[in-house]
C-alpha cells in the first residue's frame, strides 16, 4: 500500500501559477491554514480561489497571488466581514464569481461525478446570473412525456458548472498514512466534495496515524474521507488555527480578533504578517504561543 | 412587569411571520427574529424546527442566552441536510438586508458596483436561492433611506419582479413574506407585488415611515397600528430574553 504521508512543502511544491485551488472548511471553520501560510511564502501567483472563503481568502488575496475567486460570501464567523478581503475589492484588486452557497455545493458535485452542470432554481432572478454570465441556464427537457410535471412545464433552470479544481486542499482532525481521513467536529462540510472536483488531493491533519487504525481513534463513519478521494497527507498540528477544529481546539477568537485589528491598518498590518507569517509553519506556531503567553 | 419596548412589539411581529406555519424549519437572522422565533415556537407555531447555528436541530425552545452544551439536540443536519431542506422549500427564513428594495429585493453582498465596490458586504451566501425555494422575510433594524431603496445594488434575495422576469422556474416557489423594520410591518400584496404597509409601531406615524424610505409605498391610507405583545407573550419574552439582547438591537 502506498504511504502517502508528505510535508506541506512538498504539497506546495507541486502549486503553479494559474492553478485552480479548492480550499475545504467553511468561513472560518476547519481551514487547512498551514497550507494556505506555506502558500503565501511560495512564488505562484494568478490563482483562482475557489472556497466557501474565511480568512483563508482574505490572506490568499492580501498576497497578491490570486486573480480570481469563486465563493458565495467570505466572513469570519464571529466577526462577520474580513477586512483584507473587503479592502482587495473595495480596491478592484480581483476578480469575483459570486455563486449561491448551494450552486456552489453543485458545481463542486458535477465535477465530482464528472458531468458538465447540475440544475437548480437557485440564482434565478438574482445577480449571479446578472455578475457571472458564464453560469448558463437551461430549458427543463421535461416539458411532457411520462415524467413532465405540468407546474415545471416552461421552466428555466440554472445550470450550474462543474467547479473543476487543479488541486484541493482540506484540513482534518485524524489521517491515516493511506489517506484515510477522520472528521471528529461538528460538520463535515464539503470537503469530500473538494477532494472529488480535484485532480490533485491535498489533506492536513492535526495527527497522521498508521494505515488501518483510524478506527482507534473514534467511531469508523467519522471517517468520511477514504484513500480513493486523496493523494497526499500531511501532519500539520495547530494546522487550522486560528480557525476551529473541534474538538482538537476551538477557533482563537482573541487571535482572529488580533488577526481583523491589524488587517484594517497597513503599519499593524505589516507589522503583523512579519511577525507571524514571514516563516514557515513551525515558526508561525511559536510566534503564536508567544504571542498567547503576553495576553 | 416591565414597559413593553419597540424591540418587543419588533419581536411579536417577526413571530408573526411564522404563525401556522406547521412543521418547518426556522431560520431567523439578528436577535429580535431569534427571539420571535422562540415566542412563536412557545404559543402559537409550536412544532417550529429550530437549529442550533452548527449542525444539530433542538429540540424545545432555548432562551437567547443558552450556551451550546444546554441544548438538547434532537437530529443532527450538518450543512449538505440544511440544503437537502431549503431546496424541499420546508423552511422559512428571516434574513437581513444592508438594502431592500420596493418589489423586495435584497442586497447583503456589496455597495456600489460589482466589479470594484464601495463597500464590501459578506456575499449572496444562500439568498439567491432561499427565496425562490421557500418563503422569505426580511428584518431590517434600521429603517432609512439607505436601506429602504428603489432599487438594490446587487441582487442577493429575489423580490417580486425579478422573479417574475425570471419565469415559473423561480416564480413556482418563490413566497416572499414580510418585511419587519424598527418602524413597522410591511408585506407585498398588493397587484403588481409592490411593498406595502401594513402597519406602524406604536408612537412611529406614517410620515415617518414615507421619510425614511426611499420608493413610494403601499397602503398608506390602510395601514393599521402593530400590535404589542399581552401580559403572556411579554413574559415569554423576558423568560427567552434574560440578557435583553434584543433590547441591543432595538434600543429602547
Amino acid at each position: 500500500m502506498a504511504n502517502k504521508q508528505t510535508t506541506l512543502a512538498a504539497m506546495t511544491a507541486e502549486m503553479q501559477s494559474g492553478m485552480t485551488i479548492g480550499i475545504g472548511g467553511w468561513g472560518s471553520r476547519r481551514k487547512p491554514m498551514a497550507l494556505v501560510r506555506a502558500i503565501l511564502n511560495s512564488d505562484v501567483e494568478d490563482l483562482t480561489v475557489v472556497a466557501y472563503g474565511g480568512p483563508d481568502v482574505g490572506l490568499l488575496v492580501k498576497s497578491g497571488k490570486v486573480k480570481k475567486v469563486i465563493c458565495g460570501f467570505v466572513t469570519l464567523d464571529s466577526i462577520p466581514l474580513d477586512p483584507l478581503w473587503r479592502a482587495a475589492r473595495q480596491a478592484g484588486a480581483v476578480e469575483l464569481m459570486e455563486v449561491d452557497e448551494g450552486l456552489f455545493y453543485l458545481g463542486l458535485q458535477a465535477a465530482a461525478w464528472r458531468v458538465p452542470f447540475l440544475v437548480a432554481r437557485a440564482g434565478l432572478g438574482s445577480a449571479v446570473l446578472d455578475n457571472a454570465p458564464e453560469i448558463r441556464t437551461i430549458e427543463n427537457p421535461y416539458g411532457d412525456g411520462p415524467f413532465a410535471d405540468p407546474a415545471d412545464g416552461g421552466a428555466t433552470l440554472v445550470a450550474m458548472p462543474a467547479l473543476r479544481l487543479d488541486i484541493a486542499a482540506v484540513h482534518v482532525n485524524i489521517a491515516d498514512t493511506a489517506g484515510n481521513a477522520m472528521v471528529l467536529g461538528p460538520d463535515p462540510f464539503f470537503d469530500e466534495l473538494f477532494l472529488g472536483a480535484a485532480q490533485r488531493r491535498f489533506v492536513t491533519a492535526e495527527k497522521v496515524v498508521e494505515a488501518g487504525t483510524l478506527s482507534d481513534h473514534g467511531p469508523l463513519e467519522r471517517v468520511i474521507i477514504h484513500r480513493l478521494m486523496t493523494d497526499a497527507v500531511a501532519e500539520t498540528p495547530g494546522g487550522a488555527h486560528f480557525t476551529t477544529n473541534l474538538p482538537d481546539y476551538g477557533r482563537d477568537e482573541a487571535f482572529q480578533k488580533a488577526y481583523v485589528t491589524a488587517a484594517k491598518e497597513p503599519e499593524a498590518w505589516a507589522a503583523f504578517s512579519q511577525r507571524f507569517l514571514a516563516g514557515d509553519e513551525d515558526s508561525y506556531q511559536q510566534a503564536v504561543q508567544a504571542w498567547r503567553a503576553e495576553q | 412587569m416591565s414597559e413593553i419596548t419597540r424591540a418587543d412589539v419588533c419581536t411579536l411581529a417577526c413571530a408573526e411571520a411564522w404563525r401556522d406555519a406547521g412543521e418547518i424549519m426556522v431560520s431567523p437572522f439578528g436577535s429580535v427574529p431569534a427571539l420571535g422565533a422562540r415566542l412563536a415556537k412557545s404559543t402559537f407555531s409550536p412544532d417550529l424546527v429550530l437549529t442550533d447555528g452548527e449542525a444539530a436541530l433542538v429540540h424545545g425552545v432555548s432562551t437567547l442566552a443558552a450556551k451550546p452544551t444546554e441544548l438538547t439536540r434532537e437530529a443532527y443536519v450538518p450543512y449538505k441536510a440544511i440544503f437537502a431542506v431549503v431546496w424541499s422549500g420546508r423552511r422559512h427564513i428571516m434574513m437581513m438586508a444592508s438594502q431592500v428594495d420596493r418589489f423586495g429585493n435584497q442586497n447583503i453582498s456589496a455597495i456600489g458596483p460589482h466589479d470594484h465596490p464601495k463597500a464590501q458586504l459578506v456575499g449572496v451566501r444562500g439568498a439567491p436561492g432561499n427565496s425562490v425555494n421557500h418563503p422569505t422575510s426580511y428584518w431590517v433594524p434600521n429603517h432609512s433611506t439607505t436601506t429602504f431603496v428603489e432599487s438594490v445594488d446587487v441582487v442577493c434575495g429575489v423580490g417580486n419582479d425579478r422573479a417574475a422576469q425570471a419565469g415559473p422556474g423561480a416564480t413556482r416557489f418563490h413566497d416572499l413574506r414580510r418585511v419587519v423594520s424598527n418602524l413597522g410591518v410591511f408585506d407585498f400584496a398588493t397587484l403588481d407585488g409592490s411593498m406595502r404597509v401594513v402597519s406602524a409601531h406604536p408612537g412611529v406615524g406614517i410620515d415617518e415611515i414615507i421619510a425614511a424610505t426611499g420608493f413610494s409605498l403601499g397602503g398608506l391610507d390602510e395601514a393599521g397600528v402593530t400590535p404589542e405583545p399581552d401580559d403572556a407573550q411579554m413574559a415569554l419574552i423576558e423568560q427567552l430574553d434574560p440578557r435583553g439582547a434584543r433590547l441591543k438591537e432595538i434600543p429602547a
